[in-house]
């Protein structure tokens, strides 16, 4: 065993302390010890997405962050973007198209999808899929889930009109 | 591997690096005094997209790990009386974002796009590109078609070496054990350019890749400079290549001279990408295309 360290974390707008050993991967810090089981762990080999999570403004595969380098960030998962009671535009929207089958690659998914409209809130096709390059999904096909995309930036960009 | 992921699931062991103890020193100085402390028991961590999968199956062992994220010296690009700098911890996405990078030499972001997926390009850095050493990675090639220089820091103060004499075999540079890249700089390029690159997919490295900067003037090719990623165990500049283009007007005869003499120079070898043959098939197309792209924007 490795010696611990103190490591603060704001995650979905909540401070938190833990011992934790550098070496651990911020994917376990959030599932294990904060009980946060949206992301997921797929391959653990950086390659999935499935563990996307958001870091200081980055979307970044959590698998392949230690647990020291996280200390002082602030995270976003898919638990701090809605909640089974008050869906997130981009969640809704994957339920209306269709956006998921089994669901394992959905939290990655819309996480990082959430970082996408953030920095390009109007894209097209291809930049929906260049952006989410980096999530893999075997269900899919990934068409539904582009559309579900596509169709939640409208809303978004359709409410924003609205209110100007 | 499959093994260990399999025993992980089972057993709730997690695929994890061996014990190490972390460092995140403000300032570079502290990095270089901790390198200096440990000696080769110690290594710096830039994005962590190359090192931290390498810790994970235990491939790369680190008693002290320097964490180089909170040096504010190695961020940063800056364009300044024809020349550009870009510190060590700039990373891909930082790259590509920035307006006066893609005005100033648009290589580097046609480049950079081609690296990995969005997540890596968050995290990955320009340094640890270029420092890690793996023939894989694409930014080596690019420096030395820009004949960028590297700066790098140690105990007794800095040093220059040319992107060209940086790369001695996979991951053998001429980095010491105790030095740290800080920055990486090249005049800004002038007319055509093109960074090509052949993949089985988003986030694979190169099968080939080829950078190709020309200039042009009265319809003749004036200078042009070639080099290729992945093609060998270390990244390839061809002069002789580039010599082939010169002086002609970049017609047909002379791009084929010109893959030809690129294509002497390199040495792949095979793997799951394929046998050597064929990626020596597959770079005599790519270094054309990129060759021909360049002439078109110059
Ligand atoms: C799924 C996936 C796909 C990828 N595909 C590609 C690809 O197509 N092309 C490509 O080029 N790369 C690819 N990469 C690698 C990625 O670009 C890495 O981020 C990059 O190679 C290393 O940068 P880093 O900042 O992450 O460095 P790190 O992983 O932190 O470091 C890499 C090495 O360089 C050393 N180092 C880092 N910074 C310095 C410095 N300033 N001074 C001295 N030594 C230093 C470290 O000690 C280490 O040995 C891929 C990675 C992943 C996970
Ligand atoms: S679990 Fe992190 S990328 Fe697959
Ligand atoms: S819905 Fe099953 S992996 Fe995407």
């Amino acid at each position: 065993m490795g010696k611990k360290m103190q490591i603060a974390l704001t995650v979905n707008g909540e401070a938190h302390e833990l011992l934790a050993e550098p070496r651990e991967l911020l994917i376990y810090v959030l599932r294990e010890r904060l009980n946060l089981t949206g992301p997921h762990a797929g391959c653990e080999t950086s390659h999935c997405g499935a563990c996307t999570v958001e870091m200081n403004g980055k979307s970044v595969k959590s698998c392949t962050v230690f647990a020291a380098q996280a200390n002082g960030a602030t995270i976003t998962t898919i638990e701090g973007l809605g909640s089974p009671d008050s869906l997130s535009v981009l969640q809704q929207s994957f339920r209306e198209h269709h956006g998921l089958q089994c669901g394992y690659c959905t939290p990655g998914m819309i996480t990082r999808a959430h970082r996408l409209l953030q920095e390009n809130p109007d894209p097209t096709e291809e930049e929906v899929r260049f952006g989410i390059s980096g999530n893999l999904c075997r269900c899919t096909g990934y068409q539904n889930i582009v559309k579900a995309i596509l169709a939640a930036a409208a809303t978004i960009n359709g409410a924003k009109e609205a209110a100007e | 591997m499959s093994n260990v992921l399999w025993q992980h699931r089972l057993g709730g062991e997690q695929m994890i690096a061996a014990a190490f103890e972390y460092h995140r020193p403000a300032h570079l100085k502290g990095a270089l005094g901790v390198l200096a402390e440990y000696g080769d028991d110690a290594r710096v961590l830039a994005g962590g997209h190359s090192l931290i999968p390498m810790m994970k199956l235990r491939m790369a062992s680190v008693g002290h790990l320097i964490d180089l994220q909170d040096i504010a010296e190695l961020k940063g690009i800056r364009v300044a009386g024809g020349r550009v700098t870009i510190g060590a911890m700039t990373t891909q996405h930082e790259m590509i974002a920035s307006t006066e990078l893609s005005s100033a030499a648009p290589v580097i972001a046609e480049a950079a796009v081609q690296i990995a997926d969005p997540q890596v390009r968050y995290m990955g850095t320009l340094g640890g590109n270029v420092a890690n050493g793996d023939p894989g990675n694409d930014m080596p090639g690019l420096m030395q078609c820009l004949d960028a220089t590297f700066t790098l820091a140690g105990p007794d103060g800095t040093r220059e070496v040319a992107a060209r004499d940086f790369y001695h075999s996979a991951y053998v540079t001429a980095r010491g054990d105790d030095e740290i890249l800080t920055r990486i700089s090249f005049a800004a390029p002038k007319g055509g350019y093109a960074y090509e690159k052949q993949k089985r997919k988003i986030g694979d490295y190169a099968t080939a890749a080829c950078a190709v900067q020309v200039t042009m003037a009265g319809g003749k090719v004036t200078s042009a400079s070639i080099a290729m990623t992945n093609l060998s165990d270390t990244p390839i500049f061809s002069a002789a290549a580039g010599a082939a283009l010169v002086g002609t007007s970049g017609d047909a005869a002379a791009v084929k001279a010109a893959v030809t003499a690129a294509v002497a120079a390199i040495n792949p070898t095979g793997d799951n990408r394929g046998p050597a043959e064929f990626k020596r098939h597959v770079a005599g197309i790519i270094i054309g295309r990129a060759i021909m792209r360049a002439l078109s924007r110059a």
